[in-house]
This record gives C-alpha cells, sequence and structure tokens, in this order.
C-alpha cells in the first residue's frame, strides 16, 4: 500500500485538528517540521467533522481545513462529515 | 401564522452542482468551436466534459470566504513582523539572498501561471474545470501580490530585491524560469494543465514550497513562512485539480494516453530542471537546515510521486523516461548549481559565499557518497583563494542548454567528472543540450526551441546594452554594460557575500538592536 | 509534427551566424577542470588563428586554475562535436572546419584538477 499525507501548518486553530486526526487514524504517523506537521498514513487517512467538532466545542465545517493546509497527497473523497485521502494502489 | 419550517440545508454536493454546473450553459447563436477555439487542435479528445469530478467541490461563495481568511490572517502576521523589525530576528544576512531568488525567479511565475490558468479556464469547454481554473487564476495573482508585499520589507534594507519585473525578462538566469513558464502558457490548454496543474504542480511543488518554507519558518523569517504557507494552503486544492484533470483526460479517450505521457515525460523533466535552483537554495542558503535537498527529494518525489504514477498505471501512464537521470542526480545536483552560482556572482542581483567547515561537514554528512570525493576540494580550494583576496570569478560566458537555458553543468549520468554534451543540427544550425531528456524535448518540437532567447547568445548578438549604448567607443566594458541593462548595482547586489553591504548593514544593525548607543 | 500549432508555425531561428555581426559562436570545454562550471562561450571571427585561441585568449579564461600552467601542449587531446579531432594552429577556425556554434573539448593528460576531483 502506498503512503497518503496530509500537511498542516501547526497554530492554535490546527492543535485540535491533529490531534483528532491522529485519534481517529490510528495507522496515521506525525512527523513534525519547523512550523508544520506532515501526517502520514499507510492507504488511506480521514478527517472527520463530528471528532473536531467535539474537540472545539462548536460545530467545524471541514472546508475549514482550506485554511491551514499546506499539501497533501492522494485521491480526494470529500462530503460535509468526512475527507478522505486515498490511494487505490 | 404559518409555522416556519427550517429548510433542509444542501449537502456539499449538491451545493457545488447548483453553483457551477447548473450556472453553465451550452451557446445558442455561436458554434461551439468558435467559442472554444483551442479545445481540439492539440489531438486530445473528450466525448463528455459532465464526467468532470471536482473532489473538492468548492463553490465560488466558499471560495471568497476562505481566501478572505487566509489574506486578513497573512497581512496581520505581515505587518506585526516588519513593525517589529522581523527582518533582524533571521539567522543570518546571508538567508536573505534565497528570498531574493524567490522573488526574482518564482514570483514572477506566480504572476505568469494566472495568466495561464485564466487562459486555460477561457479554453476548456467544460463547467467544472472552467470554475476550478478561475479559483486557480485568482489565487496564483494572490500569491504573486502576496510575495511582493512580504518581500517589499527587505527591500528597504537589503540591495538586490529593486527591481525583480525588469530583470525577470532579462538576467541570465532568470531565463531559465522565464522560458519554463513562456513554454508552458504557449501550449494549448490541455498540455498547460498536464505541465503546470499535475507535473508542476502534483509532482514537484512540494519540493519549493514545504521543506524549504519550512526551512524559512527554521530561519525566523517570518515573512516568507507566512505568504509562502498561505500559498501552500491554496497547491492542495491545485494539486487536486491536476490529478483530477489527468484522470479525466485519460479516462476519455485511450487515444489520449500516448499525448498525456509524451507531456509528462517533457514537463517533469522540465520542472526538475526548474528546481536545481530550489536544490541549492536548500543546501547552501539556508544557514540552518531543515533537510537536504536529497531527503526532500525521496519523500516528495520518489515516494509521493512514486505513489502517484503507482496509482496512474491503470491508465497505462508510465514513471516518465527521465526518472533514473534525476535518481542519479540527486547527490550531485545541489553541489554543481551552487558551484555555477558561485562561478557567475559577479552578474548575479544576489551574493554567493563558500559554505563553513561546520557547513561542509553537515554536506559531507547528508551526501557522503559525493561531497567529499568531487565538491570538497573545490570549494575548500575556493574558500582559501577567497582568504588571500583571490576569489574566483569565471572570467567567460557559459555555454548554454537550447531547451532549459540552464549553463551547460549537468554531468553525464553516472560520471559526475564530465559534462554531458549533447548536439543536434535542424535545418543547417547546431543546437546543444545538457541532457537526452532537453534534446527529446526540442526533438518534438524544434520550431518552438528554435528561437529560444539564450541570454549568452543574446550578448554577444549586442542585444543586451543599455538603449545608445556604443560597443565600438574606446574602452567599452561589456560586462559593465550588461550589469547595467539588467539594472544591477554593481559591487552592491552582486559578488562575494563577505564584506558586503548587506553584511556589514546586518551586523550593524543587529548590533544596535541589542544595545541602547 | 515539428510543433503543435492552430495554423501552419514556422520558427525563425535565433542564432543564426548573421545576428552576430561577423563573429561566429564556438563553445570550448577543458575536460577533467569542473571548478568551471560549464564549457565556455565565445564570439570569434571565422579568419581567427586557432593558435591565438589557446594563447591568447584561453589564458585569460583558465589561467586561475593551477593545472593551466602545467599543460603539455603537445599532448593535449581535442575533441569536436564528440570525435576525436585535431586541430590546426597555424590555420583560421574556418580552415580548421570549425563553423558557428561547434563545440571543441580538451583533455590534458595527467591534469585532472584539484586534488584528482577533476574539478
Amino acid at each position: 500500500m502506498s503512503r497518503v499525507f496530509i500537511a498542516l501548518q501547526t497554530n492554535d486553530d490546527t492543535r485540535p485538528i491533529i490531534e483528532s486526526i491522529l485519534a481517529d487514524n490510528p495507522h496515521a504517523v506525525p512527523v513534525e517540521s519547523p512550523a508544520m506537521i506532515k501526517i502520514d498514513a499507510e492507504g488511506h487517512l480521514t478527517v472527520k467533522r463530528e471528532s473536531i467538532s467535539e474537540l472545539i466545542g462548536r460545530d467545524f465545517d471541514l472546508q475549514e481545513l482550506h485554511t491551514h493546509l499546506i499539501s497533501l497527497s492522494g485521491h480526494i473523497d470529500e462530503s460535509d462529515d468526512e475527507f478522505t485521502l486515498y490511494w487505490d494502489n | 401564522m404559518d409555522m416556519q419550517v427550517p429548510k433542509k440545508k444542501l449537502g456539499l454536493k449538491e451545493r457545488y452542482t447548483l453553483m457551477t454546473r447548473d450556472l453553465a450553459w451550452d451557446t445558442t447563436y455561436q458554434p461551439k468551436e468558435k467559442v472554444y477555439p483551442y479545445a481540439d487542435y492539440e489531438g486530445i479528445r473528450i466525448h463528455d466534459w459532465d464526467k468532470w469530478e471536482d473532489p473538492f467541490r468548492l463553490t465560488m461563495d466558499a471560495y471568497w470566504k476562505y481566501q478572505a481568511e487566509k489574506e486578513r490572517k497573512l497581512y496581520a502576521i505581515i505587518d506585526a513582523y516588519s513593525q517589529s523589525n522581523g527582518h533582524l530576528g533571521v539567522t543570518d544576512a546571508r538567508y536573505l539572498n534565497a528570498i531574493k531568488i524567490f522573488l526574482t525567479a518564482v514570483t514572477p511565475l506566480e504572476h505568469m501561471a494566472h495568466r495561464g490558468f485564466a487562459h486555460a479556464g477561457r479554453a476548456f469547454p467544460g463547467a467544472g474545470a472552467r470554475v476550478a481554473c478561475q479559483m486557480q487564476a485568482i489565487d496564483e495573482m494572490r500569491h504573486a501580490q502576496t510575495q511582493i508585499h512580504s518581500l517589499s520589507n527587505y527591500n528597504k534594507y537589503y540591495n538586490g530585491f529593486h527591481d525583480f519585473t525588469h530583470m525577470y525578462d532579462r538576467v541570465w538566469y532568470l531565463s531559465v524560469p522565464k522560458s519554463f513558464f513562456d513554454d508552458a502558457i504557449t501550449a494549448g490548454p490541455f498540455e498547460f494543465m498536464v505541465a503546470v496543474g499535475f507535473s508542476f504542480e502534483y509532482v514537484l511543488t512540494n519540493l519549493l514550497f514545504v521543506p524549504f518554507v519550512s526551512g524559512a519558518a527554521y530561519n525566523g523569517d517570518m515573512g516568507t513562512m507566512t505568504f509562502g504557507f498561505s500559498a501552500q494552503s491554496d497547491e492542495a486544492r491545485h494539486m487536486t485539480l491536476g490529478l483530477e484533470c489527468i484522470k479525466f483526460i485519460l479516462e476519455q479517450d485511450p487515444a489520449n494516453l500516448p499525448i498525456v505521457q509524451r507531456w509528462i515525460d517533457k514537463w517533469c523533466w522540465r520542472g526538475v530542471r526548474l528546481l536545481s535552483i530550489v536544490a541549492m537554495m536548500m543546501d547552501y542558503m539556508l544557514p540552518k537546515r531543515v533537510m537536504s535537498w536529497k531527503e526532500a527529494w525521496e519523500i516528495y518525489f520518489e515516494e509521493n510521486g512514486g505513489a502517484l504514477f503507482k496509482d496512474l498505471a491503470r491508465y497505462g501512464i508510465k514513471m516518465p523516461a527521465c526518472a533514473e537521470q534525476i535518481r542519479l542526480e540527486k547527490d550531485h545536483l545541489s553541489h554543481q548549481v551552487w558551484a555555477t552560482f558561485y562561478n557567475y556572482g559577479g552578474a548575479t542581483d544576489f551574493h554567493t559565499w563558500m559554505p563553513t567547515e561546520d557547513e561542509m561537514q553537515w554536506l559531507s554528512q547528508k551526501y557522503p557518497d559525493t561531497f567529499d570525493t568531487y565538491y570538497r576540494p573545490r570549494f575548500e580550494f575556493w574558500r582559501e583563494q577567497q582568504e588571500k583576496g583571490n576569489r574566483f570569478y569565471n572570467q567567460t560566458l557559459p555555454m548554454l542548454c537550447q531547451t532549459c537555458q540552464i549553463p551547460m553543468l549537468f554531468t553525464e549520468p553516472g560520471d559526475p567528472t564530465k559534462i554531458c554534451y549533447r548536439e543536434r543540427t535542424y535545418k543547417g544550425n547546431k543546437y546543444h543540450f545538457c541532457s537526452d531528456h532537453c534534446q527529446h524535448i526540442f526533438d518534438n518540437e524544434p520550431e518552438k526551441y528554435v528561437q529560444a532567447w539564450l541570454p549568452v547568445n543574446q550578448i554577444y548578438q549586442g542585444n543586451c546594452f543599455p538603449e545608445g549604448t556604443d560597443p565600438s567607443a574606446p574602452g567599452f566594458d561589456p560586462l559593465a554594460a550588461v550589469l547595467e541593462y539588467y539594472r544591477l548595482n554593481i559591487g552592491r547586489d552582486n559578488g562575494e557575500f563577505e564584506g558586503s553591504e548587506d553584511h556589514r548593514n546586518f551586523e550593524a544593525w543587529r548590533g544596535m538592536a541589542k544595545r541602547n548607543d | 509534427m515539428q510543433v503543435a500549432a492552430v495554423k501552419d508555425y514556422v520558427g525563425v531561428p535565433r542564432d543564426v551566424v548573421d545576428n552576430f555581426h561577423g563573429n561566429q559562436l564556438v563553445f570550448i570545454g577543458w575536460d577533467d577542470h569542473l571548478m568551471f562550471c560549464a564549457p565556455l562561450a565565445f564570439p570569434f571571427p571565422p579568419t581567427l588563428r586557432f593558435g591565438d585561441i589557446v594563447e591568447k585568449v584561453l589564458p585569460g579564461a583558465y589561467g586561475y586554475h593551477p593545472d593551466w600552467a602545467k599543460i603539455d601542449w603537445s599532448k593535449v587531446e581535442w575533441m569536436k562535436s564528440g570525435e576525436p579531432w585535431t586541430p590546426h594552429f597555424n590555420r583560421s577556425l574556418a580552415e580548421n572546419g570549425i563553423g558557428h556554434k561547434d563545440a571543441i573539448r580538451f583533455r590534458t593528460p595527467g591534469l585532472t584538477g584539484i586534488q584528482g576531483s577533476c574539478s
């Protein structure tokens, strides 16, 4: 399986996002660099609206990710509730 | 009284359909081929534009909302950075030379990308593709503007930042990025998308914006970090567009495969050659280093690009033919390019220098198979000579590759001691190339590349002197005239970093920042 | 396909010899001496004596290198367009068959740059 990744800026807004991605994707591996974090995951990685909303105590819109995203890899499947990266190989 | 029934909120997919596809219309009083005259000539066959899927499903209203938020954040930080004299917090004034390259070589490309995507968006008959290209065109304009605004702060204090738009069209090393993008935007809309949307954005742009911008943060450059990451937040969407575009073209008709493969081969190679300057920025110009060029290459090209091409194999797409040569070059690239700019440091708008012993040790450790054998002896010799007041400058202009326009500095694949020479005669004229891949690109479209504006050849034709110059006047100094044509301040912008005005000022100002005298 | 275009398209080469005001371009590379990062480009009149390049022009270009003074010119190996070739020092470029934009390389046996690193 190839690895997908998502890279995010590290700031106060992304702290709960990173936390819930790591909780929802136990196979994901965080790699920290100055000012950013890259989260690698075998095959697929899912960001869940509900988990983030729960952590921040308000309704989170997954498109808010756009403000903090640095980069990603893999095909994307996006709905109101989940944002998934995956490779088919 | 009627009960107020809350309207059911539309889902993301429905919203996207309503706000994108449903806003498009079919032409009635003009035939479609007249409205979209560039849709067919490249040979790409599209049967059903409705099959275009935009995975991000970003609609224009949401787009404005998030972009506005990004801008507000960015400008708050830029203001704070300049108000607090943030420039004195960078690790070392040498670092700023990398940022000068960014402004002269990258920012104008953002503007060209804006033009390219605006054109591609106009040329595609499908609504999904048009909206995505339109957003990207606006993004690219934003990137150019935010970079100019952020870096204008440095222009107040340091040399070489003063005239980047003038330089972009003239200075020898800037013909490399310029010709890259001119090549892309003069191609048709499909080739442009494969060139910039896919090959550059998806496969290569991470190497510029991710480790280098993280490096800017590491070196205390909050300005570059902020515009870099702000630009990169759009990049994720651009990459997705590039990938989507490739999949769409390949799924539409099997006859598209060989055309797309040829474009991927061409543009991955052109992109790799373009990024050779970033290799040197990462390994030589960041005083504090996040990772080596080679490590970044392995993560973002070999691993990430490998996964991508494995995935595209189902369409018959193969890893670009140049991948093997690129693998061999990763141990040499940054050293060879830095040596080249050290050679011609008299004719650049930024300073060059030899690495310190500590830095050479880092290079030895990161490049154990090559640095000590091939590059350290040269660099130590140069450093000794510079300390003796005999700093090396190459006195003669270099031979350039007809396709990538880079000096012929690259060595034979597998033999780092021999320059790689390739040549071709076309319609009675001779053309030279740095590699098989640059030659193949020429062979596929010679009528395009015979027109290359090669800076060295232009200088020798007398086309790079200020207006009114008389080259036959007694005591005419051609090099000085060329630098004047570049609007480069000789002795301030160019040459050795040690002892330069930037070096002296930075030391003095940083001293003042810590004391009250 | 010579170019992908919407109509007939012919490129005008920018570097034809007529554009060089009586000169031609000659490219020269010194093998195994990568201190000079790339081969060099020179505008020369076709009537120039080949020996004058070696005696009067190249010292200014390559003289900085400690190997330059050690060259034994009787042993130098020359190449043109990648093929072994022997120049006549007393003949002109044209008489030596050196055309516009020809690339000439020379190898100096026994000399391999700073500490043998081909620098």
